[in-house]
């Protein structure tokens, strides 16, 4: 009682000096100008334990600010050590704010950089936490600080309640115990060890499943990128039997209508900028589309039965169409940023899945059933089809060859255009970005075989996970080098891909 | 049967052939060093440094499309990897010149530069040896070519033609850029190899030396040329545009288009590697960006441009392509692409003959 009224009175004086500094033991406010960088952080857990939780947030955090004066009226400065110590108290007094959200935050903050000062802290706030999930990684975090006991009963309880974490700190922190420094363990008790080796299988396997679902998951965006940019070169290829080096650029073309869509929002209708990548779809499809279309009866069109020389014309077109880039928007990348709705992510099993590269996945998923749509239930697609299985005999029946290769060429080039605004969202948008998806998807048509959908999209995916599977193994060079010699190995044995439709024409 | 190798070679030339082969001959391995050796620089007969090292890169340059076209024109295999083979002998070759720096670079050590960069303490096996000139000559002349060879074998074995192969080359040139873009794998990374010193023991820079890579290059042109007449106008030549015109029908009639294929692919593959290897010491320099996908493609252009099918017409568009290419990244440089880009879709829409089919069209007409 006497303290209160001692702490009080102190309180009154603060008050007078500063008000920022109501309801907080003066002496420790005090103490945080002190010149010894260990007084101040043993002020600076003192006041975090204190009563008034808000009062004192708000002094540690000017403090961080740099904006606290010491009683001279002058800054008080930190260093390093200091703030980090800062950092940890801010976040252990953040432990009892009323938001979840920030609760949880501060648990995975103090996770990093838990000690034996937050003991205290640690105890009352598992005591008055209501949320599981916070609640586990409080306690989690409860567990690392008592690994620090000199109690081996404690550290005990401590290791085995470690084997329910997740997280790469957790598994370095149970490799720590087992260690060695010399003949002496780094833990002295038999018994911990052993519970610490089996803690360590089971949060390594927890932490292996994560890292593969993380992998699934981005070989699975991967592939969907490969999809979009393949299944256009897969029509094209399989209606002309012309390979079209500017697709890559088609994809480029795609990315910069997103990127003047968003412009147009940015000046005209700032408030709906977030719907900006709903407009550029279409958009980019027509772009794209009319200027596929525009090369095919240019160019193409006129080196049918030569598909060598195809091959070096639409070269020279993309060549001509990254300089265009580089003339109308400038040799640097521009700037094309998601829209708010698809910044942040969903966390599964431990991993954290972006929203954006989940929105392509479900955006190719979308192209891909209307692509099946307009190839199984329209005439034109029946045209295509038709087309792709035998010229000739499709020119006979009537078929309208010329006006289905355009169309077809168009419905190539678009979807490779929508590619392009999915790439925008991910990646970085420059005149060269298409030049590497050229041999990537020409890759997934060899793989997947000519004319099928369902050959694409296996091959897409297929590629996708085995490449950053590989990726984590090997690196990306070499994954990407194994990847290309197990297709070149592949189509000795399969050379009409995984899908071939059977035919019997021979030159 | 029994005629001497000279006599056929000869008239497989022909007349005509023979002749111009000869004044080239005495033009660049007389006249020009001597006019650049002999004849002081402020006459202006003097051929200067500058010219000699164009003109030499160019004529390496030609090699590479006297090798594309006897692939392209002659057996209707279209690489867009071939870059790999030009890069690899310029490799191979560059693992001599560096070793041959010696103690001279930035470190003062052993070991080339990049390596004391990365903090290797010795040289990795695959270097053994190279700074011996006859094993370096032989890496140039057994490595791209084996490579060659077993891509070769794999790919025409299963019958991969057309678009497809082109593609499949072009993969395997990309995957051989990343591969040499990496540090660990010991050729420089990203800078490559550069610094050159010396050859045999003589400066790389002295005008000696320059005008002997120069006459090399042109002897080489020349053996290429007639190698390339000789093949073509030869039984086996004529096998080999049967089967660019109809390859099943060659195989009905009982020939394994593979062993044909094969033999040109891999002799192509040796050719280009010898430009490479006569062109790094001429340039100063090579490094992964050699393999990139865009520069075997502009191989492909300079045949085209040229017409193929006519060996003479790879080395005129060689020509008038990187003399065009010199002119315009210098005056004009962000035209340049536009202009390849045009030059591209040109030839193949109008000239699908080129240069020579033009020039060959133009006398008929007149007769």
């Amino acid at each position: 009682m006497k303290t209160r009224i001692l702490l009080l009175l102190f309180g009154l004086f603060a008050l007078l000096a500063a008000p920022a500094q109501a309801a907080l033991d003066a002496k420790l406010v005090a103490q945080l100008s002190a010149e010894d960088s260990d007084e101040k952080i043993a002020a600076i857990w003192a006041l975090a334990d204190s009563e008034d939780a808000s009062e004192a947030t708000r002094v540690l955090q000017s403090l961080a600010d740099g904006s606290l004066k010491d009683p001279k009226g002058e800054d008080i400065t930190i260093n390093n050590r200091i703030r980090g110590e800062l950092a940890a108290a801010l976040a252990s007094l953040r432990l009892f704010d009323a938001d979840r959200a920030a609760r949880l935050a501060a648990v995975k903050e103090l996770q990093a950089s838990a000690d034996a000062k937050l003991f205290g802290v640690l105890v009352k706030a598992l005591a008055q936490e209501s949320d599981a999930e916070i609640k586990r990684l409080l306690s989690l975090v409860h567990a690392q600080v008592s690994l620090q006991s000199e109690d081996a009963k404690q550290r005990l309880v401590a290791v085995q309640a470690l084997a329910a974490g997740n997280s790469p700190h957790t598994k370095s922190l149970l490799l720590g115990l087992l260690a060695k420094n010399g003949s002496a363990w780094a833990e002295p008790d038999a018994e911990v060890r052993r519970a610490a080796t089996a803690a360590l299988k089971q949060v390594e396997s927890r932490l292996g499943t994560a890292e593969n679902i993380g992998r699934v998951f981005s070989g699975l965006s991967l592939g969907s990128i490969l999809l979009l940019a393949a299944l256009g070169l897969a029509i094209t290829y399989g209606v002309m039997g012309v390979i079209n080096m500017a697709h890559g650029e088609f994809l480029m073309i795609g990315a910069y209508a997103t990127f003047a869509v968003q412009g147009l929002f940015r000046s005209y209708a700032p408030g709906l900028l977030d719907a900006y990548v709903l407009a550029a779809i279409p958009v980019a499809f027509l772009v794209t589309a009319l200027v596929g279309m525009a090369l095919e009866r240019l160019v193409i069109r006129h080196l049918y039965g030569r598909p060598l020389e195809t091959l070096l014309a639409t070269w020279g077109i993309s060549l001509m169409l990254i300089q265009a880039a580089r003339t109308l928007f400038g040799a640097q990348n521009v700037e094309v940023a998601n829209p708010s709705w698809m910044s942040g992510g969903v966390e599964l099993f431990g991993t954290m899945l972006p929203w954006n590269r989940i929105a392509i996945v479900a955006f190719s998923v979308g192209v891909l059933a209307l692509m099946w749509a307009v190839l199984n239930l329209t005439r034109l697609g029946l045209f295509v089809r038709a087309v792709t299985q035998n010229r000739p005999m499709a020119g006979c029946v009537g078929v309208p060859t010329g006006r289905v290769d355009t169309l077809a060429f168009g419905i190539g080039a678009g979807i490779a255009g929508l590619g392009g605004v999915a790439l925008s969202q991910i990646g970085n948008v420059g005149p060269d970005m298409g030049q590497g998806y050229i041999v990537d998807s020409f890759m997934v048509v060899v793989l997947g075989g000519v004319g099928q959908l369902a050959g694409a999209v296996w091959a897409a995916l297929g590629l996708g996970v085995v490449t950053k599977f590989l990726e984590g193994w090997t690196g990306a060079v070499i994954a990407k080098i194994v990847v290309l010699v197990f297709i070149i190995v592949f189509i000795q044995k399969r050379p009409q891909g995984l899908f071939a439709l059977k035919g019997r024409v021979v030159d | 049967m029994r005629t001497p190798f000279i006599v056929r070679l000869y008239r497989a030339l022909g007349p005509k052939g023979a002749l111009a082969l000869a004044v080239f001959a005495l033009l660049t391995l007389v006249l020009v060093p001597v006019l650049h050796l002999a004849v002081p620089p402020d006459n202006p007969l003097h051929v200067s440094t500058y010219v000699i090292t164009l003109a030499g890169k160019i004529m390496c340059y030609a090699i590479v499309a006297v090798a594309m076209d006897l692939i392209w024109g002659y057996a209707g295999i279209l690489s867009l990897g071939h870059g790999v083979f030009f890069a690899l002998g310029g490799y191979a070759f560059g693992m001599y010149l560096m070793r041959q720096i010696g103690r001279d670079g930035s470190y003062q050590s052993d070991l080339p530069d990049f390596m004391v960069f990365l903090d290797w303490k010795e040289l990795p096996w695959y270097w053994t040896g190279s700074d011996s000139f006859l094993w370096v000559v032989i890496l140039v002349l057994t490595v791209p070519a084996l490579l060659a060879f077993l891509f070769g074998f794999f790919a025409f074995r299963s019958r991969i033609k057309g678009v497809y192969f082109s593609i499949i080359t072009q993969a395997m040139t990309f995957a051989a850029m990343l591969f040499f873009f990496r540090n660990e794998t010991g050729f420089g990374g990203n800078n490559g190899f550069t610094d050159f010193k010396r050859i045999l023991g003589y400066s790389i820079t002295s005008p000696e030396m320059r005008v002997t890579l120069f006459a090399l290059s042109a002897l080489m042109l020349m053996l290429t040329l007639a190698l390339g007449r000789y093949l073509v106008t030869s039984r086996f030549g004529r096998v080999l545009a049967s089967i660019r015109d109809a390859e099943s029908r060659v195989m009905f009639l009982g020939y394994n288009p593979l062993w044909y294929k094969l033999a040109i692919w891999t002799l192509s593959a040796l050719l280009c590697a010898v430009a490479g290897a006569l062109y790094v010491p001429q340039v100063g320099i090579i490094n992964p960006g050699e393999m990139s996908p865009a520069n075997s493609i502009e191989i492909a252009i300079w045949v085209a441009v040229g017409g193929r099918a006519t060996l003479i017409g790879a080395v005129i568009g060689a020509v008038i392509v990187n003399l065009a290419k010199s002119f315009f990244t210098v005056a004009f440089p962000e035209y340049w692409l536009f202009f390849l880009g045009f030059l591209f879709i040109a030839v193949t829409l109008w000239l699908p003959d080129g240069v020579v089919g033009l020039w060959r069209r133009l006398r008929r007409e007149k007769k």
